[in-house]
């Protein structure tokens, strides 16, 4: 897996120097980790781990990514999650919906979010914080109105499917009784992986993706040039809001419960994993496998810090926080170097 | 405040004007709440002198409930204004630092021992090292958005995360409880004054805001940084400095408000305290008419959208929406305001008058 994103990266390198640093400081990160704590890290299923416990991470923060390339933000996705969470555990359990219909739910609460929020964003010119801070106040305090109580689904074809285990062939281990025990992935990580690989073409190749970097690199120009800005970053914000549906639903599979407390600081982290995969927030600077790589480093230095036995829970906190800093001041001063070296 | 209408030359008497029409944004506000109230249920305006279990007369009804937690907001409200006219940012992390202030005040008053008999240090003392140590993370939050040019919801995020982790960890994860009964006089009553202690320290906020935005060139460096950060460095301003004293600024007011939580409760919940009040703020900045983009600013229409949005929380509370579901209608609430206030619409609507007074004139 890792030959493959290799060569890409050779590719985009020249393009996009921040994605570098996050890759090469996640590979450093992870096989430190191997070197120094050993065990855990050294088994594949550790990274597939990982990988599915980050599935829906990974599609909210590639939303974010999208919104944030264009220049404004959306803090909303977490509290979208909770509420597609609730919603499909009550449909699910107390209507006894069907799986498929509770799919439907779960994205078209993500396109009313999106369309909401594109519209007053775009077309009304209000700034995407605000919008989005509203968007949050009303998912999170509308999870409360559908349910109040943190409850288990439990029908049976959602269960079934909750537990389809998808068997990564030669990647397995022999565990401590000494059987062979095959390594897996959730449902969720296929999906996450084919969201980031679509949004990687679509930013790459089509008009749209350009569209979405000049828009964010300076709307003005984009404008002269005969982008239509507005409808851009409407499609922008559309997209963020159903990248959250798919995302709440992979969130939901992967938890199986319905909360109001579920993907609370789930905006956080999907903001802090764009910003470390090298997405700016000034807009015009950023990359999906970037993105990808941030939600991975995110979370394997959750890992590392709690494996190395620093458990209480201020620590996460307190190291979440102090990676993101770092990144921030290093993305800052390699542009402002890069800055100087083009001005002479 | 009286500071913007004592201008009466040419120019700043339109300034004024202008001014005068910003104010009127949460006071409208202000004003269809009270309405609203008035038309539901006017037991919303009644105001009953009572006595507490200490036998001191305290006021009590909902407006003095607005007076009392709407002051902490008020005060939060001064510092954010300074932050978003600077920097065109807001700081995300007020919540968080207060947190910390108000662990910084509990360790200083009770020593290693986390149930102390007697307060340990002075309340003043306490409270100046909380002011210092909110003050040094706001110069940090300040260095990052003007030294290293972060956004500042970025930069703040930071802090966002890692305050209430770092609050916690000052205090060993213990959570100290002070039995004496002078530090409950800054969050609720002192004897023999009914009316909540927090208003008046808000009210003193204001003053010193007030005295210092008239009589130094705070108000006028903030907007010239915030409007044009490259030319008011030409002009010889250093917007460096300028963006991180606003963010130091925004500190003290932190420490002032971890203050009054800490004084409310006697000890503090790390996970609970000052919860979203970080978005409170926001909105009462975005309340008052100020453009969340930065530059201009209206320092007195700021701290009314702050008691604005506590009305609008009391509001709600009256009419038996759970806490938890409080942020759905608060949410419906800001969308209305910001999609009647957004300059869109405003032009559109503009527009639309004037063609029906030329069809009325036709």
């Amino acid at each position: 897996m890792s030959k493959g994103f290799g060569s890409k990266i050779k590719n985009i390198s020249d393009t996009n120097l921040l994605l570098t640093i996050t890759v090469v400081v996640f590979f450093l990160m992870y096989i430190g980790a191997m070197i120094f704590q050993g065990e855990g890290f050294l088994k594949a299923q550790a990274l597939f781990n990982i990988l599915n416990a980050n599935a829906a991470l990974i599609i909210l923060s590639c939303g974010m990514s999208i919104v944030m390339i264009t220049g404004g933000i959306d803090i909303s996705v977490g509290g979208v999650t909770a509420l597609i969470s609730m919603c499909c555990a009550v449909y699910l359990d107390k209507a006894g919906g069907s799986v498929a219909m509770s799919v439907v739910i779960a994205l078209l609460i993500g396109l009313g979010f999106g369309l909401v929020q594109g519209f007053l964003v775009a077309y009304l010119e209000i700034q995407p914080f605000i919008v989005s801070l509203a968007g949050m106040f009303f998912a999170r305090g509308m999870t409360t109105i559908v349910n109040t109580e943190p409850f288990n689904v439990s029908n049976e074809a959602f269960v079934a499917l909750k537990n389809t285990r998808i068997i990564v062939p030669g990647m397995g281990s022999v565990n401590r009784l000494g059987n062979y025990v095959d390594a897996y992935v959730e449902i969720g990580v296929l999906v996450a992986l084919l969201v980031v690989i679509v949004l990687f073409c679509v930013l790459k190749w089509t008009k749209l993706g350009r569209n979405f970097y000049a828009v964010g690199g300076n709307s003005q120009s984009a404008l002269m040039l005969g982008i239509n800005v507005k409808r851009t970053r409407f499609i922008a914000h559309l997209l963020c809001g159903v990248l959250a549906g798919i995302g709440g639903f992979v969130y939901f599979l992967h938890v199986g419960s319905g909360s109001p407390s579920h993907a609370s600081g789930a905006e956080m982290n999907a903001i802090a994993s764009s910003i470390i995969g090298g997405t700016m927030l000034t807009g015009g600077v950023g990359n999906i496998i970037g993105t990808f790589f941030g939600v991975l480093s995110l979370s394997t230095i959750q890992n590392i810090v709690s494996s190395a036995g620093l458990d209480q829970a201020w620590w996460t906190g307190i190291t979440v926080a102090a990676m993101l800093c770092l990144f921030l001041v290093v993305q800052s001063v390699v542009m402002a170097v890069r800055k100087k070296g083009n001005a002479k | 405040m009286q500071t913007n209408e004592t201008k009466k030359t040419g120019a700043s008497a339109f300034l004024g004007k202008m001014v005068r029409k910003q104010v009127m944004i949460p006071l409208a506000a202000l004003l269809i709440l009270f309405l609203f109230n008035l038309i539901m249920d006017p037991s919303f305006f009644k105001i009953e002198l009572g006595y507490n279990s200490a036998g001191n007369p305290v006021l009590s009804g909902f407006l003095i409930t607005i007076l009392d937690s709407g002051s902490e907001l008020a005060i939060l409200a001064i510092g954010m204004t300074l932050v978003t006219a600077a920097t065109g940012g807001q700081d995300i992390s007020v919540g968080a630092t207060t947190a910390i202030a108000g662990s910084v005040l509990l360790r200083v008053l009770c020593g290693t021992n986390s149930r102390p008999e007697t307060l340990q240090a002075p309340i003043i003392v306490a409270f100046l090292a909380a002011c210092v140590v909110a003050m040094l993370f706001g110069a940090f939050n300040g260095v990052l958005v003007a030294v290293f040019k972060i956004q500042p919801m970025i930069a703040t995020l930071i802090l966002y995360t890692a305050g209430r982790s770092i609050a916690a960890w000052i205090n060993n994860n213990e959570l100290p409880v002070v039995s004496d009964k002078t530090l409950t006089y800054f969050g609720e009553f002192i004897p023999g004054i009914p009316i909540p202690t927090p208003f008046f320290i808000a009210v003193a906020c204001m003053i010193v805001i007030g005295l210092v935005l008239k009589f130094t060139n705070l108000r006028l460096y903030t907007q010239a940084v915030g409007i044009n950060e490259n030319s008011s460095r030409l002009n010889g301003l250093n917007p460096v400095f300028i963006k991180i004293l606003s963010f130091v600024i925004l500190g003290l007011c932190v420490a002032v408000v971890g203050l009054i939580k800490v004084s409310r409760i006697s000890t503090i919940n790390y996970s609970v305290i000052a919860k979203d009040i970080e978005m409170d703020a926001i909105l009462a900045v975005a309340l008052g008419g100020n453009a969340l983009s930065g530059g201009k600013f209206n320092m007195t229409a700021s701290i009314i959208g702050a008691y604005v949005i506590q009305c609008l929380t009391t509001t709600l509370y009256k009419f038996q929406v759970r806490s938890d579901a409080l942020p759905a209608y608060k949410a419906i609430v800001v969308i209305v305001l910001v999609i009647v206030s957004a300059p869109v619409v405003r032009e559109k609507f503009n527009a639309f008058m004037a063609k029906r007074k030329v069809k009325e004139a036709a």
